[in-house]
């Protein structure tokens, strides 16, 4: 499929961003498809691994960090498994995360950035992740409040799911290692 | 054999099951597993979604945990042991990210703890011949397809597990254990991971293709090695029926269950009880043999 650049505002800087936060060099790639061609989501998104590592050698603007890919990537790694240049896709697809999110690019389905804080937040408080409260935080972000209510009360009673944290965690690094990184 | 076993958050709730297993198997096998005091979350995929040195920092202050303890770190979750994997490989390979980890850990580490999986474990330092002395029971008859995600084979040069596309090592446990592993094309593909959540649509669409081809190849059951995997094919498989329109009732489950099986330890004991999809076939099929 040939590669469209729209009339936007190109070289903003973006391969030179992504190359600094990954520590990976896209020049290499021969465009073989060898990424997209293995990657389990290609079938479901409009922009495909290799035309995002296109992008960036053209150093073709912003406009990929609103691509689909972005946030329905799995982070499985069969893209970098299988590159013949050894491209560290799944690296670089962290990086535009990272961009996307400190750019503010528009918000895609399921909303992936929300959980992601939530995540964190949840071993900020205990050092271990608390799955209940962090769900419960995620439905509440994203009105979500329907989507699996039937599971739950089998998954308590089969204590597939914990009610309460864990206080067990010694919080020591996790509280510098965050602090740290704001 | 003693080790430093680090269970990840999931042990303590979706997958308390894999947690009950690997402590009743080890027991059985005489092998001791040692909790780093206070071990904390590795990150997962939000930290390396958030801050490359985040992903770092957070599994390396475990396994500096290890490393004063002076012993070798044994992992089940995937996730977890990707990220431990990654760790290493990164503080070896890359003195500036080094410095960066002991600058936000406020301690150096090098990058020297051994990170195993516990079929490693099984395989390498118990090994074959005392595994089969000690199994009481066997699958004799049972048809099984290993499923071993993306996170124990990729990325290959960090996790240096097994093959990274057709790797055989759940595989040849379930031989030792008389059951019958098939070969299916699926073993590395993706389940959807940590999109259970967030897009349930996603992990429906990649979970559907590994059942449909588990279904396939004719497997009575899915062994598993992580607890993403697990909860993902076990938990959404009615959720598959009902938009896709099948009918898989394959049950999935942790490939330590079924060792634990075969060592003669009740299933209860194993926490498969918590199974979605009745384990109860497998388990009739085991003890009777």
């Amino acid at each position: 499929m040939p590669i469209v650049i729209s009339k936007e505002k190109t070289d903003t800087g973006l391969l030179q961003s992504v190359k600094e936060i990954s520590g990976v060099d896209v020049a290499g790639c021969l465009q073989c498809k060898k990424c997209t061609n293995g990657c389990p989501v290609t079938a479901l998104v409009k922009v495909h691994p290799s035309e995002i590592i296109r992008r960036l050698q053209l150093n073709a603007g912003d406009s990929i960090l609103n691509s689909d890919l972005v946030w329905m990537c799995a982070s499985c790694e069969t893209c970098f498994s299988r590159c013949p240049m050894q491209i560290d896709m799944a690296s670089v697809m962290d990086a535009l995360r990272i961009i996307s999110v400190k750019k503010n690019a528009a918000k895609q389905k399921g909303n992936v950035p929300l959980f992601n804080r939530w995540f964190l937040k949840t071993i900020n408080m205990f050092g271990r992740t608390y799955d209940l409260g962090m769900i419960a935080a995620y439905k509440v972000g994203t009105s979500s409040y329907f989507q699996d209510t039937d599971k739950f009360p089998m998954m308590l009673q089969k204590r597939k799911i914990a009610l309460f944290p864990s206080f067990k965690a010694d919080k020591k690094y996790v509280k510098r290692i965050l602090k740290k990184k704001r | 054999m003693k080790y430093a076993y680090y269970p990840g958050c999931s042990a303590e709730s979706t997958a308390r099951d894999q947690y009950m297993s690997i402590r009743e198997v080890s027991k059985a096998l005489d092998i001791e597993l040692i909790e780093p005091k206070g071990w904390t979350c590795c990150g997962s995929t939000p930290a390396h979604h958030t801050d490359r040195i985040l992903s770092i920092a957070l599994p390396a202050a475990n396994l500096l945990l290890a490393k004063k303890m002076g012993l070798d770190m044994v992992v089940f979750c995937a996730a977890c042991y990707n990220r431990m994997k990654v760790t290493n490989y990164e503080i070896q390979t890359n003195p500036k990210i080094r410095k960066e980890i002991s600058d936000s850990l406020g301690e150096d580490y090098d990058g020297s703890v051994n990170v195993h999986h516990f079929v490693e474990v099984l395989i390498k330092d118990i090994g074959i011949k005392k595994l089969q002395e000690a199994f009481t029971h066997s699958l004799d008859g049972l048809k099984v397809v290993n499923y071993y995600g993306c996170l124990l084979v990729r990325p290959h040069q960090a996790t240096n597990f097994d093959d990274p596309e057709n790797p055989m090592i759940m595989d040849s446990l379930i031989t030792i254990m008389g059951g019958e592993s098939i070969d299916w094309p699926h073993k590395v593909e993706c389940c959807g991971g940590g999109f259970a959540l967030t897009r349930t649509d996603i992990v429906i669409e990649l979970s559907n293709s590994i059942l449909g081809m588990a279904k396939a190849a004719g497997a009575q059951c899915m062994a598993v090695a992580c607890p993403m995997c697990q909860i993902n094919l076990d938990l959404r498989q009615s959720d598959i029926n009902k938009t896709k329109n099948t009918n898989y009732d394959i049950p999935i489950v942790y490939i330590t269950q079924l060792v634990g099986l075969c060592l003669g330890i009740s299933p209860e004991k194993l926490g498969m009880d918590k199974c979605v999809v009745s384990p109860k076939p497998i388990i009739d099929a085991v003890i009777s043999n």
